[in-house]
């Protein structure tokens, strides 16, 4: 019943795009609230449950040289355990001795279990606009689903999970680049804008609470999913470095800087974002 | 005498553990920070991979969270006021209707920028209120509406303007602000252009 108004709504974003900048803010923050409110009567009308729906079944056939599925894949809760494995992540895995996000732990699990190639997988981890989920993206946003509702409880007891969280601390501090950029440039104090966008204080928990668990997002400006992983890619794009590698040590100890931000705050994801 | 001897070096010991205190912010070992990055660019080529290295203003205002202590923020205000370029036929004012171009385009330095298909933007409108028409503005920085009216266009606040643009770090070490003629993203005469946007009486922005 979802996509006769999610057509409606998107047909109006579009129509919006000739329009003057301030109005058509003003006109797309609108329609996202119509969305959020279409999501909360029915959250099957955002279109990321199609991508969480996709990675279930990824998730569950049997594939690779191995010919098994993930549903031996351990996230952290035990073998084949994928709710509430998301809440408590980034974490130490013995296995692998390393810290690992989500996206990294179902990478690794493709990788080792499976047996599938890890560079053709990091070909393509994300998709472009417009285009189809990935693999990567469905199986996140699958895995992310069925943390729904929970809190934030990233883990904090091993060494190396002190050692991640305080690497995540201070690159999210550090200035480089041909701009002197650092994450904190603009996500360091509270109501500030880049042009008429809104910009997470992502250093103060209040703030990183409402924002860190929306991720996996919808994004409707580029009509397909996008993850934290992805997310973090973007932000070194934009602060002028060059492309980071998928699941790099520095994407994931950001990634447990921000969980440790969130401790406390909902996970809403998959969530609607611009 | 002995007695003294005690308090005097715990007072020292206290005194360092303070002084430390300042220094360090984060407990992130710098060796492991460096390794991380190391592990974590692995396709960039070596030209962009330099732009994760850090310069000694970079080093040291994220070592402080851009609030140095009085002697290194004097030290980094020299050290970036000693590396202005000025034009050298001493015009500090170019033309305010390309400044206003530049002030709109975020464009350049991006990896998806190359090869330059146009001349990089200031990007000033991501961060800055400028013309009272332009309403889609950020606020990472203060609004410039009529800054040159305000301060009734004097010569000494049309050089502050050029060397703000040029390296803020100049006047507040470890501002917010790319150094965006220190690092060659503008050139000399963009730079003039933006000055005359935020300090000629024609310009929209003090209109």
């Amino acid at each position: 019943m979802g996509w006769a108004r999610i057509i409606g709504a998107m047909g109006i974003l579009l129509a919006t795009a000739g329009v003057p900048a301030f109005a058509q803010d003003d006109a797309t923050e609108r329609e996202l609230e119509r969305y959020r409110q279409m999501l909360k009567d029915d959250p099957w009308s955002n279109p990321a449950m199609l991508d969480a729906d996709r990675g279930e079944a990824l998730w569950k056939e049997k594939r690779g040289p191995k010919n098994v599925s993930l549903e031996g894949c351990d996230l952290g809760k035990g073998k084949g355990k994928v709710e509430g494995a998301f809440a408590e992540l980034p974490r130490y895995f013995t296995d692998a001795n390393r810290v690992m996000d989500m996206e990294t732990r179902i990478l690794w699990c493709m990788e080792t279990l499976q047996g599938l190639d890890r560079a053709e997988i990091l070909k393509r981890p994300y998709s472009k606009a417009n285009q189809q989920g990935t693999e990567m993206e469905a199986l996140a946003t699958f895995v992310a689903s069925k943390s729904r509702g929970l809190k934030y409880a990233p883990r904090l007891e091993h060494a190396k999970e002190k050692e991640a969280l305080a690497l995540g601390e201070a690159l999210f501090f550090r200035r480089q680049g041909p701009m002197d950029f650092s994450c904190s440039t603009c996500h360091a104090d509270a109501g500030r804008r880049i042009r008429l966008q809104g910009l997470p204080f992502l250093s103060k928990p209040e703030e990183a609470r409402k924002v860190v668990g929306e991720w996996p997002a919808y994004r409707l400006s580029q009509g397909t999913v996008m993850t934290m992983q992805h997310r973090i890619a973007d932000c070194y794009w934009q602060m002028r470095l060059p492309l980071i590698d998928y699941a790099s040590d520095v994407t994931v100890a950001l990634t447990s800087y921000l969980a440790d931000r969130a401790r406390g705050g909902e996970i809403t994801a998959p969530t609607i974002k611009r | 005498m002995q007695r003294h001897l005690i308090i005097l070096t715990a007072l020292a010991l206290a005194c360092a553990g303070a002084a430390l205190a300042q220094q360090k912010k984060d407990g992130a070992d710098p060796i492991l920070v460096n390794k991380a990055i190391e592990q974590s660019w692995t396709t960039a080529a070596p030209d962009w991979r330099a732009r994760l290295d850090q310069d000694e203003t970079q080093k040291v205002c994220s070592q402080y969270r851009n609030s140095p202590p009085r002697q290194i923020a004097e030290a980094i205000v020299a050290r970036e006021q000693a590396a202005i370029v000025y034009p050298a036929d001493g015009k500090l004012m170019g033309d305010w209707k390309n400044g206003e171009k530049l002030a709109e385009s975020g464009y350049g330095g991006r990896f998806t920028d190359y090869p330059a298909r146009q001349p990089n933007g200031g990007n000033c409108y991501a961060c800055h209120q400028l013309a009272k028409a332009q309403v889609s503005y950020g606020t990472l920085g203060p609004s410039l509406l009529e800054y040159g009216k305000i301060r009734k266009y004097a010569e000494a606040d049309i050089k502050a303007v050029y060397e703000r643009i040029y390296n803020p770090h100049a006047a507040i070490a470890c501002a917010n602000m790319p150094r965006l003629g220190a690092s060659k993203f503008l050139t000399i005469d963009q730079i003039r252009d933006l000055v005359a946007y935020v300090m000629s009486p024609d310009s929209p922005v003090n209109k």
